[in-house]
Protein backbone atom coordinates (compact mmCIF):
# COMPACT_ATOMS: atom_id res chain seq x y z
CA UNK A 1 0.00 0.00 0.00
CA UNK A 2 2.83 2.36 0.85
CA UNK A 3 4.38 1.52 -2.50
CA UNK A 4 1.18 2.38 -4.31
CA UNK A 5 0.92 5.71 -2.53
CA UNK A 6 4.41 6.69 -3.54
CA UNK A 7 3.85 5.75 -7.18
CA UNK A 8 0.63 7.74 -7.09
CA UNK A 9 2.36 10.89 -5.86
CA UNK A 10 4.93 11.05 -8.64
CA UNK A 11 2.52 10.17 -11.42
CA UNK A 12 -0.16 12.48 -10.01
CA UNK A 13 2.33 15.33 -10.08
CA UNK A 14 3.21 14.47 -13.66
CA UNK A 15 -0.40 14.20 -14.82
CA UNK A 16 -1.47 17.41 -13.12
CA UNK A 17 1.58 19.47 -14.05
CA UNK A 18 0.36 20.88 -17.41
CA UNK A 19 -2.83 22.27 -15.88
CA UNK A 20 -1.21 23.44 -12.66
CA UNK A 21 1.70 25.15 -14.44
CA UNK A 22 -0.64 26.97 -16.84
CA UNK A 23 -2.92 28.04 -13.99
CA UNK A 24 0.09 29.24 -12.02
CA UNK A 25 1.41 31.30 -14.94
CA UNK A 26 -1.85 32.63 -16.38
CA UNK A 27 -4.19 32.89 -13.38
CA UNK A 28 -2.28 33.03 -10.09
CA UNK A 29 0.69 35.08 -11.33
CA UNK A 30 -1.43 37.77 -13.10
CA UNK A 31 -3.67 37.88 -10.06
CA UNK A 32 -0.75 38.55 -7.72
CA UNK A 33 0.68 40.93 -10.31
CA UNK A 34 -2.59 42.90 -10.34
CA UNK A 35 -2.35 43.32 -6.58
CA UNK A 36 1.32 44.34 -6.78
CA UNK A 37 0.76 46.75 -9.69
CA UNK A 38 -2.14 48.41 -7.91
CA UNK A 39 0.40 49.91 -5.49
CA UNK A 40 2.59 51.34 -8.27
CA UNK A 41 2.37 53.94 -11.01
CA UNK A 42 3.19 51.34 -13.70
CA UNK A 43 2.46 52.45 -17.29
CA UNK A 44 1.51 50.16 -20.19
CA UNK A 45 4.34 51.66 -22.22
CA UNK A 46 7.02 52.35 -19.59
CA UNK A 47 8.57 55.80 -19.51
CA UNK A 48 12.27 54.99 -19.29
CA UNK A 49 13.18 58.35 -17.72
CA UNK A 50 10.83 58.00 -14.79
CA UNK A 51 10.54 54.29 -14.09
CA UNK A 52 7.94 52.56 -11.98
CA UNK A 53 7.53 53.69 -8.42
CA UNK A 54 5.74 52.42 -5.36
CA UNK A 55 2.86 54.80 -4.65
CA UNK A 56 1.19 53.11 -1.68
CA UNK A 57 -2.58 53.22 -1.69
CA UNK A 58 -2.68 56.35 -3.85
CA UNK A 59 -4.35 54.54 -6.76
CA UNK A 60 -7.15 53.34 -4.51
CA UNK A 61 -7.64 56.78 -3.01
CA UNK A 62 -7.59 58.32 -6.48
CA UNK A 63 -10.21 55.92 -7.83
CA UNK A 64 -12.50 56.20 -4.84
CA UNK A 65 -12.34 59.97 -5.09
CA UNK A 66 -13.01 59.93 -8.82
CA UNK A 67 -16.63 60.66 -9.82
CA UNK A 68 -16.11 58.67 -13.04
CA UNK A 69 -15.32 55.44 -11.15
CA UNK A 70 -18.10 55.94 -8.63
CA UNK A 71 -20.53 56.54 -11.47
CA UNK A 72 -19.29 53.41 -13.26
CA UNK A 73 -19.76 51.43 -10.08
CA UNK A 74 -23.27 52.81 -9.53
CA UNK A 75 -24.23 52.11 -13.15
CA UNK A 76 -22.95 48.54 -12.96
CA UNK A 77 -24.79 47.96 -9.68
CA UNK A 78 -27.98 49.45 -11.13
CA UNK A 79 -27.69 47.27 -14.25
CA UNK A 80 -27.15 44.21 -12.07
CA UNK A 81 -30.04 44.98 -9.73
CA UNK A 82 -32.44 45.52 -12.62
CA UNK A 83 -31.33 42.88 -15.12
CA UNK A 84 -31.08 40.01 -12.64
CA UNK A 85 -34.76 39.87 -11.58
CA UNK A 86 -35.99 40.71 -15.11
CA UNK A 87 -33.91 38.01 -16.75
CA UNK A 88 -34.46 35.40 -14.04
CA UNK A 89 -38.19 36.15 -13.89
CA UNK A 90 -38.60 35.79 -17.63
CA UNK A 91 -36.46 32.63 -17.52
CA UNK A 92 -38.63 31.13 -14.78
CA UNK A 93 -41.84 32.01 -16.64
CA UNK A 94 -40.54 30.41 -19.83
CA UNK A 95 -39.35 27.34 -17.91
CA UNK A 96 -42.75 26.93 -16.24
CA UNK A 97 -44.40 27.19 -19.63
CA UNK A 98 -42.13 24.42 -20.91
CA UNK A 99 -42.97 22.31 -17.86
CA UNK A 100 -46.71 22.18 -18.65
CA UNK A 101 -48.78 20.01 -21.01
CA UNK A 102 -47.65 22.24 -23.88
CA UNK A 103 -47.40 20.20 -27.10
CA UNK A 104 -44.03 20.01 -28.92
CA UNK A 105 -42.21 21.21 -25.81
CA UNK A 106 -38.81 20.18 -27.10
CA UNK A 107 -39.28 22.23 -30.27
CA UNK A 108 -40.25 25.29 -28.23
CA UNK A 109 -37.35 24.73 -25.85
CA UNK A 110 -35.00 24.57 -28.82
CA UNK A 111 -36.35 27.86 -30.19
CA UNK A 112 -36.35 29.64 -26.80
CA UNK A 113 -32.68 28.70 -26.35
CA UNK A 114 -31.59 30.38 -29.62
CA UNK A 115 -30.42 33.80 -28.31
CA UNK A 116 -27.78 32.16 -26.15
CA UNK A 117 -25.90 30.81 -29.18
CA UNK A 118 -25.87 34.23 -30.87
CA UNK A 119 -22.70 36.06 -29.92
CA UNK A 120 -23.09 39.38 -28.05
CA UNK A 121 -21.46 41.39 -30.86
CA UNK A 122 -24.16 40.23 -33.30
CA UNK A 123 -26.87 40.84 -30.69
CA UNK A 124 -25.56 44.40 -30.23
CA UNK A 125 -25.65 45.09 -33.97
CA UNK A 126 -29.23 43.83 -34.29
CA UNK A 127 -30.53 45.70 -31.25
CA UNK A 128 -28.72 48.87 -32.26
CA UNK A 129 -30.94 48.79 -35.36
CA UNK A 130 -34.05 48.15 -33.24
CA UNK A 131 -33.25 51.23 -31.10
CA UNK A 132 -32.73 53.56 -34.07
CA UNK A 133 -34.74 56.79 -34.21
CA UNK A 134 -36.91 55.17 -36.89
CA UNK A 135 -36.46 51.68 -35.44
CA UNK A 136 -38.84 49.14 -34.00
CA UNK A 137 -39.03 50.50 -30.46
CA UNK A 138 -39.97 53.99 -31.57
CA UNK A 139 -42.59 52.52 -33.91
CA UNK A 140 -43.94 50.47 -31.02
CA UNK A 141 -44.08 53.56 -28.82
CA UNK A 142 -45.86 55.44 -31.59
CA UNK A 143 -48.47 52.71 -32.03
CA UNK A 144 -49.02 52.18 -28.30
CA UNK A 145 -49.49 55.88 -27.56
CA UNK A 146 -51.50 56.51 -30.70
CA UNK A 147 -48.82 58.77 -32.13
CA UNK A 148 -48.65 61.05 -29.09
CA UNK A 149 -45.20 60.08 -27.83
CA UNK A 150 -42.18 62.02 -29.03
CA UNK A 151 -39.50 60.11 -30.90
CA UNK A 152 -36.99 58.80 -28.39
CA UNK A 153 -33.25 58.50 -28.98
CA UNK A 154 -32.93 55.46 -26.72
CA UNK A 155 -29.17 54.97 -26.71
CA UNK A 156 -28.35 58.69 -26.46
CA UNK A 157 -30.73 59.45 -23.63
CA UNK A 158 -29.08 59.30 -20.17
CA UNK A 159 -32.26 57.86 -18.65
CA UNK A 160 -33.09 55.32 -21.34
CA UNK A 161 -29.69 54.04 -22.49
CA UNK A 162 -29.33 51.72 -19.49
CA UNK A 163 -32.87 50.27 -19.71
CA UNK A 164 -32.25 49.63 -23.42
CA UNK A 165 -29.05 47.72 -22.59
CA UNK A 166 -30.90 45.80 -19.87
CA UNK A 167 -33.57 44.71 -22.32
CA UNK A 168 -31.19 43.28 -24.88
CA UNK A 169 -28.97 41.68 -22.23
CA UNK A 170 -31.98 39.90 -20.73
CA UNK A 171 -33.06 38.79 -24.21
CA UNK A 172 -29.66 37.25 -24.90
CA UNK A 173 -29.13 35.78 -21.45
CA UNK A 174 -32.49 34.38 -20.30
CA UNK A 175 -32.36 30.97 -22.06
CA UNK A 176 -29.41 29.92 -19.92
CA UNK A 177 -31.34 30.41 -16.67
CA UNK A 178 -34.49 29.02 -18.29
CA UNK A 179 -32.81 25.68 -18.91
CA UNK A 180 -31.47 25.62 -15.35
CA UNK A 181 -34.91 26.43 -13.96
CA UNK A 182 -36.51 23.77 -16.14
CA UNK A 183 -34.16 21.17 -14.66
CA UNK A 184 -35.04 22.47 -11.19
CA UNK A 185 -38.79 22.27 -11.88
CA UNK A 186 -38.50 18.70 -13.10
CA UNK A 187 -36.87 17.71 -9.82
CA UNK A 188 -39.84 18.83 -7.74
CA UNK A 189 -41.77 15.81 -6.51
CA UNK A 190 -45.08 15.64 -8.48
CA UNK A 191 -46.79 14.24 -5.37
CA UNK A 192 -46.43 17.65 -3.73
CA UNK A 193 -48.61 19.12 -6.48
CA UNK A 194 -51.11 16.27 -6.11
CA UNK A 195 -51.27 16.92 -2.37
CA UNK A 196 -51.77 20.65 -2.95
CA UNK A 197 -54.61 19.90 -5.39
CA UNK A 198 -56.26 17.60 -2.85
CA UNK A 199 -56.04 20.43 -0.33
CA UNK A 200 -57.82 22.64 -2.85
CA UNK A 201 -54.89 24.95 -3.58
CA UNK A 202 -55.32 27.55 -6.33
CA UNK A 203 -52.56 27.75 -8.99
CA UNK A 204 -51.30 30.89 -7.23
CA UNK A 205 -51.00 29.07 -3.87
CA UNK A 206 -49.39 26.16 -5.64
CA UNK A 207 -46.77 28.47 -7.12
CA UNK A 208 -45.84 30.05 -3.78
CA UNK A 209 -46.36 26.91 -1.69
CA UNK A 210 -44.76 24.23 -3.85
CA UNK A 211 -42.90 25.64 -6.85
CA UNK A 212 -40.96 28.48 -5.22
CA UNK A 213 -39.77 26.52 -2.14
CA UNK A 214 -38.86 23.58 -4.39
CA UNK A 215 -36.66 25.85 -6.49
CA UNK A 216 -34.80 27.34 -3.54
CA UNK A 217 -31.36 25.98 -4.48
CA UNK A 218 -31.95 26.72 -8.16
CA UNK A 219 -32.85 30.32 -7.27
CA UNK A 220 -29.63 30.79 -5.36
CA UNK A 221 -27.54 29.37 -8.19
CA UNK A 222 -29.33 31.41 -10.86
CA UNK A 223 -29.26 34.65 -8.88
CA UNK A 224 -25.58 34.37 -8.03
CA UNK A 225 -24.39 33.44 -11.54
CA UNK A 226 -26.59 36.11 -13.14
CA UNK A 227 -25.40 38.73 -10.67
CA UNK A 228 -21.73 37.98 -11.28
CA UNK A 229 -22.25 37.82 -15.04
CA UNK A 230 -24.12 41.13 -14.97
CA UNK A 231 -21.31 42.74 -13.01
CA UNK A 232 -18.92 41.95 -15.87
CA UNK A 233 -21.00 44.07 -18.28
CA UNK A 234 -18.77 45.35 -21.06
CA UNK A 235 -19.30 44.11 -24.63
CA UNK A 236 -22.71 45.60 -25.41
CA UNK A 237 -21.84 48.87 -23.67
CA UNK A 238 -18.56 49.29 -25.49
CA UNK A 239 -20.25 48.62 -28.84
CA UNK A 240 -23.53 50.49 -28.47
CA UNK A 241 -23.01 53.48 -26.17
CA UNK A 242 -19.26 53.64 -25.40
CA UNK A 243 -20.22 54.33 -21.81
CA UNK A 244 -22.29 57.37 -22.78
CA UNK A 245 -24.29 59.51 -22.82
CA UNK A 246 -22.52 61.55 -20.13
CA UNK A 247 -21.14 58.40 -18.56
CA UNK A 248 -24.63 57.05 -17.91
CA UNK A 249 -23.68 53.57 -19.10
CA UNK A 250 -20.01 53.49 -18.08
CA UNK A 251 -19.24 50.21 -16.28
CA UNK A 252 -16.52 48.97 -13.95
CA UNK A 253 -14.97 46.66 -16.57
CA UNK A 254 -15.04 49.43 -19.17
CA UNK A 255 -13.37 51.76 -16.65
CA UNK A 256 -10.62 49.16 -16.19
CA UNK A 257 -10.28 48.81 -19.97
CA UNK A 258 -10.09 52.57 -20.56
CA UNK A 259 -7.64 53.23 -17.73
CA UNK A 260 -5.34 50.32 -18.49
CA UNK A 261 -5.53 49.96 -22.24
CA UNK A 262 -6.63 53.28 -23.73
CA UNK A 263 -4.83 55.57 -21.26
CA UNK A 264 -2.08 53.12 -20.30
CA UNK A 265 -2.41 53.75 -16.54
CA UNK A 266 -1.82 50.14 -15.54
CA UNK A 267 -1.48 50.99 -11.84
CA UNK A 268 -4.90 52.64 -11.68
CA UNK A 269 -6.50 49.87 -13.78
CA UNK A 270 -4.96 47.25 -11.49
CA UNK A 271 -6.41 48.94 -8.41
CA UNK A 272 -9.83 49.00 -10.10
CA UNK A 273 -9.38 45.31 -11.03
CA UNK A 274 -8.65 44.40 -7.42
CA UNK A 275 -11.77 46.21 -6.26
CA UNK A 276 -13.81 44.57 -9.02
CA UNK A 277 -12.54 41.18 -7.83
CA UNK A 278 -13.44 41.98 -4.23
CA UNK A 279 -17.04 42.70 -5.23
CA UNK A 280 -17.31 39.42 -7.14
CA UNK A 281 -15.76 37.67 -4.14
CA UNK A 282 -18.30 39.26 -1.81
CA UNK A 283 -21.18 38.00 -3.99
CA UNK A 284 -19.71 34.47 -3.99
CA UNK A 285 -19.19 34.47 -0.23
CA UNK A 286 -22.78 35.58 0.23
CA UNK A 287 -23.76 32.56 -1.88
CA UNK A 288 -21.68 30.16 0.20
CA UNK A 289 -23.12 31.64 3.38
CA UNK A 290 -26.70 31.16 2.19
CA UNK A 291 -25.95 27.61 1.06
CA UNK A 292 -24.44 26.50 4.36
CA UNK A 293 -27.09 28.11 6.50
CA UNK A 294 -29.65 26.27 4.40
CA UNK A 295 -27.95 22.90 4.90
CA UNK A 296 -27.97 23.49 8.65
CA UNK A 297 -31.71 23.98 8.48
CA UNK A 298 -32.18 20.56 6.94
CA UNK B 1 -62.13 12.63 -19.27
CA UNK B 2 -61.22 15.40 -21.63
CA UNK B 3 -57.45 14.97 -21.38
CA UNK B 4 -57.12 15.34 -25.15
CA UNK B 5 -58.23 18.99 -25.02
CA UNK B 6 -55.67 21.15 -26.75
CA UNK B 7 -54.18 23.79 -24.40
CA UNK B 8 -54.63 26.76 -26.74
CA UNK B 9 -53.70 29.28 -24.05
CA UNK B 10 -50.35 27.63 -23.46
CA UNK B 11 -49.64 27.43 -27.18
CA UNK B 12 -50.47 31.12 -27.57
CA UNK B 13 -48.06 32.02 -24.76
CA UNK B 14 -45.33 29.84 -26.22
CA UNK B 15 -45.81 31.41 -29.65
CA UNK B 16 -45.49 34.84 -28.05
CA UNK B 17 -42.13 33.90 -26.56
CA UNK B 18 -41.14 32.53 -29.97
CA UNK B 19 -41.92 35.89 -31.58
CA UNK B 20 -39.86 37.75 -28.97
CA UNK B 21 -36.94 35.39 -29.53
CA UNK B 22 -37.11 35.13 -33.30
CA UNK B 23 -38.18 38.62 -34.43
CA UNK B 24 -34.74 40.26 -33.97
CA UNK B 25 -33.03 37.35 -35.70
CA UNK B 26 -35.61 37.40 -38.46
CA UNK B 27 -34.98 41.09 -39.02
CA UNK B 28 -31.26 40.38 -39.29
CA UNK B 29 -31.88 37.87 -42.07
CA UNK B 30 -34.47 40.06 -43.85
CA UNK B 31 -32.19 43.11 -43.95
CA UNK B 32 -29.20 41.05 -45.06
CA UNK B 33 -31.13 39.98 -48.15
CA UNK B 34 -31.92 43.52 -49.31
CA UNK B 35 -29.34 44.64 -51.83
CA UNK B 36 -30.62 48.21 -51.95
CA UNK B 37 -29.35 50.09 -48.87
CA UNK B 38 -31.82 52.94 -49.55
CA UNK B 39 -34.65 50.45 -49.33
CA UNK B 40 -33.26 49.14 -46.02
CA UNK B 41 -33.31 52.66 -44.56
CA UNK B 42 -36.84 53.31 -45.85
CA UNK B 43 -38.08 50.01 -44.42
CA UNK B 44 -36.68 50.66 -40.93
CA UNK B 45 -39.66 52.85 -40.10
CA UNK B 46 -42.27 50.15 -40.70
CA UNK B 47 -43.10 46.48 -40.39
CA UNK B 48 -41.18 45.98 -43.64
CA UNK B 49 -37.96 45.99 -41.59
CA UNK B 50 -39.02 42.45 -40.71
CA UNK B 51 -39.89 41.48 -44.25
CA UNK B 52 -38.19 41.05 -47.57
CA UNK B 53 -40.12 40.67 -50.79
CA UNK B 54 -39.24 37.26 -52.20
CA UNK B 55 -38.65 38.79 -55.64
CA UNK B 56 -36.31 41.42 -54.18
CA UNK B 57 -34.13 38.95 -52.33
CA UNK B 58 -30.48 39.18 -53.21
CA UNK B 59 -27.22 37.75 -51.97
CA UNK B 60 -25.34 40.89 -53.05
CA UNK B 61 -24.46 41.88 -49.45
CA UNK B 62 -23.01 38.44 -48.84
CA UNK B 63 -20.98 38.66 -52.04
CA UNK B 64 -19.57 42.06 -51.02
CA UNK B 65 -18.53 40.79 -47.58
CA UNK B 66 -16.88 37.68 -49.00
CA UNK B 67 -15.09 39.68 -51.71
CA UNK B 68 -13.71 42.31 -49.30
CA UNK B 69 -9.93 42.02 -49.46
CA UNK B 70 -9.21 44.56 -46.69
CA UNK B 71 -11.42 42.74 -44.22
CA UNK B 72 -11.15 39.07 -45.21
CA UNK B 73 -14.22 37.43 -43.69
CA UNK B 74 -13.06 33.84 -44.16
CA UNK B 75 -9.69 34.60 -42.59
CA UNK B 76 -11.42 36.05 -39.52
CA UNK B 77 -13.71 33.03 -39.34
CA UNK B 78 -10.69 30.74 -39.60
CA UNK B 79 -8.97 32.65 -36.78
CA UNK B 80 -12.00 32.18 -34.54
CA UNK B 81 -12.31 28.51 -35.39
CA UNK B 82 -8.61 27.89 -34.78
CA UNK B 83 -8.60 29.73 -31.45
CA UNK B 84 -11.76 28.12 -30.09
CA UNK B 85 -10.91 24.57 -31.23
CA UNK B 86 -7.39 24.80 -29.85
CA UNK B 87 -8.64 25.98 -26.46
CA UNK B 88 -11.30 23.26 -26.37
CA UNK B 89 -9.11 20.33 -27.46
CA UNK B 90 -6.06 21.15 -25.33
CA UNK B 91 -8.38 22.18 -22.52
CA UNK B 92 -10.19 18.84 -22.49
CA UNK B 93 -6.91 16.89 -22.35
CA UNK B 94 -5.17 18.98 -19.71
CA UNK B 95 -8.13 19.73 -17.43
CA UNK B 96 -9.45 16.17 -17.44
CA UNK B 97 -5.97 14.81 -16.66
CA UNK B 98 -5.69 17.14 -13.68
CA UNK B 99 -9.16 16.19 -12.47
CA UNK B 100 -8.35 12.50 -12.89
CA UNK B 101 -5.35 12.77 -10.59
CA UNK B 102 -7.38 14.74 -8.05
CA UNK B 103 -10.28 12.31 -7.99
CA UNK B 104 -8.69 8.88 -8.54
CA UNK B 105 -5.12 9.01 -7.20
CA UNK B 106 -3.91 9.25 -3.64
CA UNK B 107 -1.18 11.72 -2.76
CA UNK B 108 -0.29 14.30 -0.16
CA UNK B 109 -1.72 17.78 -0.70
CA UNK B 110 -4.65 16.59 -2.81
CA UNK B 111 -7.21 18.38 -0.67
CA UNK B 112 -5.25 21.63 -0.68
CA UNK B 113 -4.84 21.67 -4.47
CA UNK B 114 -8.53 20.94 -4.94
CA UNK B 115 -9.54 23.71 -2.54
CA UNK B 116 -7.26 26.22 -4.25
CA UNK B 117 -8.60 25.29 -7.70
CA UNK B 118 -12.20 25.71 -6.56
CA UNK B 119 -11.34 29.06 -5.00
CA UNK B 120 -9.77 30.17 -8.30
CA UNK B 121 -13.05 29.63 -10.18
CA UNK B 122 -14.37 32.97 -9.00
CA UNK B 123 -11.45 35.05 -10.29
CA UNK B 124 -13.00 36.78 -13.32
CA UNK B 125 -10.91 37.03 -16.47
CA UNK B 126 -11.79 40.74 -16.58
CA UNK B 127 -9.81 41.32 -13.38
CA UNK B 128 -6.72 39.66 -14.89
CA UNK B 129 -6.89 41.32 -18.32
CA UNK B 130 -4.60 44.28 -17.60
CA UNK B 131 -1.72 42.38 -15.91
CA UNK B 132 -2.02 39.67 -18.58
CA UNK B 133 -1.77 42.33 -21.26
CA UNK B 134 1.38 43.66 -19.63
CA UNK B 135 2.85 40.14 -19.56
CA UNK B 136 1.95 39.55 -23.23
CA UNK B 137 3.55 42.85 -24.23
CA UNK B 138 6.74 41.88 -22.36
CA UNK B 139 7.09 38.47 -23.99
CA UNK B 140 6.16 39.86 -27.43
CA UNK B 141 2.92 37.93 -27.84
CA UNK B 142 0.76 40.86 -28.99
CA UNK B 143 -1.08 40.03 -32.22
CA UNK B 144 -0.53 36.28 -31.92
CA UNK B 145 -2.70 33.19 -31.79
CA UNK B 146 -0.90 31.83 -28.75
CA UNK B 147 -1.84 34.90 -26.69
CA UNK B 148 -5.49 34.06 -27.40
CA UNK B 149 -5.12 30.31 -26.77
CA UNK B 150 -2.50 29.36 -24.17
CA UNK B 151 -3.70 31.51 -21.23
CA UNK B 152 -7.18 29.96 -21.46
CA UNK B 153 -6.42 26.25 -21.85
CA UNK B 154 -6.19 25.42 -18.15
CA UNK B 155 -9.57 26.27 -16.66
CA UNK B 156 -10.41 25.72 -12.97
CA UNK B 157 -14.16 25.41 -13.62
CA UNK B 158 -13.63 22.72 -16.28
CA UNK B 159 -11.35 20.84 -13.89
CA UNK B 160 -14.12 21.05 -11.32
CA UNK B 161 -16.73 19.69 -13.78
CA UNK B 162 -14.44 16.79 -14.70
CA UNK B 163 -13.66 16.19 -11.03
CA UNK B 164 -17.37 15.93 -10.15
CA UNK B 165 -18.00 13.46 -12.95
CA UNK B 166 -14.93 11.31 -12.26
CA UNK B 167 -15.72 11.13 -8.55
CA UNK B 168 -19.01 9.42 -9.36
CA UNK B 169 -17.47 6.66 -11.51
CA UNK B 170 -17.23 3.36 -9.57
CA UNK B 171 -13.85 2.86 -7.91
CA UNK B 172 -13.72 -0.87 -8.79
CA UNK B 173 -12.99 0.06 -12.39
CA UNK B 174 -9.54 1.47 -11.82
CA UNK B 175 -8.77 -0.67 -8.74
CA UNK B 176 -9.03 -3.75 -10.96
CA UNK B 177 -6.81 -2.17 -13.60
CA UNK B 178 -4.23 -1.10 -11.00
CA UNK B 179 -4.09 -4.66 -9.61
CA UNK B 180 -3.36 -5.89 -13.11
CA UNK B 181 -0.42 -3.48 -13.22
CA UNK B 182 -1.81 -0.63 -15.31
CA UNK B 183 -0.14 2.77 -14.88
CA UNK B 184 -2.24 5.76 -13.77
CA UNK B 185 -1.93 7.22 -17.25
CA UNK B 186 -3.28 4.05 -18.82
CA UNK B 187 -6.22 4.05 -16.41
CA UNK B 188 -6.92 7.69 -17.26
CA UNK B 189 -6.72 7.28 -21.01
CA UNK B 190 -8.12 3.77 -21.54
CA UNK B 191 -10.71 3.44 -18.75
CA UNK B 192 -11.85 6.78 -17.38
CA UNK B 193 -11.88 8.97 -20.50
CA UNK B 194 -13.89 6.57 -22.72
CA UNK B 195 -16.61 6.59 -20.02
CA UNK B 196 -16.69 10.36 -19.81
CA UNK B 197 -18.26 11.46 -23.07
CA UNK B 198 -21.08 13.42 -21.38
CA UNK B 199 -18.75 15.60 -19.33
CA UNK B 200 -16.36 16.01 -22.28
CA UNK B 201 -19.27 17.31 -24.36
CA UNK B 202 -20.37 19.62 -21.54
CA UNK B 203 -16.93 21.15 -21.12
CA UNK B 204 -16.43 21.43 -24.88
CA UNK B 205 -19.73 23.27 -25.40
CA UNK B 206 -19.37 25.61 -22.40
CA UNK B 207 -15.79 26.46 -23.38
CA UNK B 208 -16.74 26.99 -27.03
CA UNK B 209 -19.53 29.40 -26.14
CA UNK B 210 -17.30 31.27 -23.69
CA UNK B 211 -14.45 31.83 -26.12
CA UNK B 212 -16.64 32.32 -29.18
CA UNK B 213 -18.09 35.20 -27.16
CA UNK B 214 -14.67 36.58 -26.15
CA UNK B 215 -14.50 40.31 -26.78
CA UNK B 216 -12.43 42.21 -24.21
CA UNK B 217 -9.25 40.16 -24.59
CA UNK B 218 -9.07 40.03 -28.42
CA UNK B 219 -9.97 43.74 -28.45
CA UNK B 220 -6.79 44.49 -26.51
CA UNK B 221 -4.46 41.91 -27.99
CA UNK B 222 -5.25 41.97 -31.74
CA UNK B 223 -5.40 44.66 -34.39
CA UNK B 224 -5.23 43.38 -37.96
CA UNK B 225 -6.78 40.43 -39.81
CA UNK B 226 -3.80 38.17 -39.08
CA UNK B 227 -5.09 36.78 -35.79
CA UNK B 228 -8.25 38.77 -35.04
CA UNK B 229 -11.39 36.67 -34.41
CA UNK B 230 -14.52 37.19 -36.50
CA UNK B 231 -16.64 38.80 -33.76
CA UNK B 232 -14.02 41.53 -33.39
CA UNK B 233 -14.01 42.04 -37.14
CA UNK B 234 -17.77 42.64 -36.99
CA UNK B 235 -17.27 44.97 -34.02
CA UNK B 236 -14.70 46.92 -36.02
CA UNK B 237 -16.97 47.09 -39.09
CA UNK B 238 -19.84 48.23 -36.85
CA UNK B 239 -17.62 50.79 -35.12
CA UNK B 240 -16.76 52.65 -38.35
CA UNK B 241 -19.85 54.56 -39.57
CA UNK B 242 -21.65 55.08 -41.90
CA UNK B 243 -23.64 51.99 -41.07
CA UNK B 244 -24.10 49.76 -44.09
CA UNK B 245 -26.94 47.77 -42.58
CA UNK B 246 -27.35 45.26 -45.39
CA UNK B 247 -23.70 44.29 -45.18
CA UNK B 248 -23.56 44.41 -41.36
CA UNK B 249 -26.48 42.00 -41.19
CA UNK B 250 -25.04 39.74 -43.89
CA UNK B 251 -21.80 39.61 -41.88
CA UNK B 252 -23.81 38.80 -38.73
CA UNK B 253 -25.78 36.05 -40.45
CA UNK B 254 -22.66 34.46 -41.89
CA UNK B 255 -20.77 34.45 -38.61
CA UNK B 256 -23.79 33.08 -36.72
CA UNK B 257 -24.50 30.28 -39.18
CA UNK B 258 -21.71 27.87 -38.17
CA UNK B 259 -22.72 28.05 -34.50
CA UNK B 260 -26.42 27.77 -35.35
CA UNK B 261 -25.77 24.67 -37.43
CA UNK B 262 -23.74 23.14 -34.60
CA UNK B 263 -26.51 24.03 -32.16
CA UNK B 264 -29.28 22.56 -34.29
CA UNK B 265 -27.29 19.34 -34.77
CA UNK B 266 -26.37 18.89 -31.11
CA UNK B 267 -29.29 20.70 -29.44
CA UNK B 268 -29.75 18.13 -26.69
CA UNK B 269 -26.06 18.33 -25.78
CA UNK B 270 -26.07 22.13 -25.67
CA UNK B 271 -28.98 22.22 -23.27
CA UNK B 272 -27.64 19.32 -21.21
CA UNK B 273 -24.29 21.08 -20.85
CA UNK B 274 -25.95 24.18 -19.40
CA UNK B 275 -27.85 22.02 -16.94
CA UNK B 276 -24.74 20.14 -15.81
CA UNK B 277 -22.89 23.40 -15.24
CA UNK B 278 -25.53 24.27 -12.65
CA UNK B 279 -25.50 21.08 -10.60
CA UNK B 280 -23.32 22.05 -7.75
CA UNK B 281 -21.16 19.73 -5.67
Amino acid sequence: MAGLRQRDTSSAALIMSPALILIGVFVIFPFLLAIALSFTNQRLVPNLNVGTQFVGINNYLRILGQPEFLQAFRNTALFTILVTPLQSGFALAAAMLLNTKLPARNVFRGIFFLPTVITMVVVSVIWFALFRLDGFFNQLLWVVTGGNAPVVDWLHNPWLAMPALILLSAWQGFPFQMVVYLAGLQQINPELYEAAKVDGAKPWDEFWGVTMPGLRNTHIFVLVTTTILAFKLFTQVNLMTQGGPEGATQTVVRFIYEQGFTRGSVGVAAAASVMFFLVVLAISIAQRYIFTSEEEVR
Amino acid sequence: MNTARTPYGLIALALMVCVIVIAPLYMMVAISLKADEQQVLLDFGSWRAFWVNPWDMSLENYRIILADKVSPFLRYLFNSALIVTSIVIFGILINSACAFALSRLRFAGRGVILAVLIALIIIPMEALAIPLLLIMARVGWLETYQAQIIPFIAHPFSIFLFYQFFSKLPKDLDEAAFVEGATPFQVYWKIVMPLSLPVIATVAILQSLEYWNAYLWPLMITRGPATRPVSLALAQFFGTPPYLWGQLMAFSVMMSLPVLILYLSFQRWFIQSVVSSAIKG
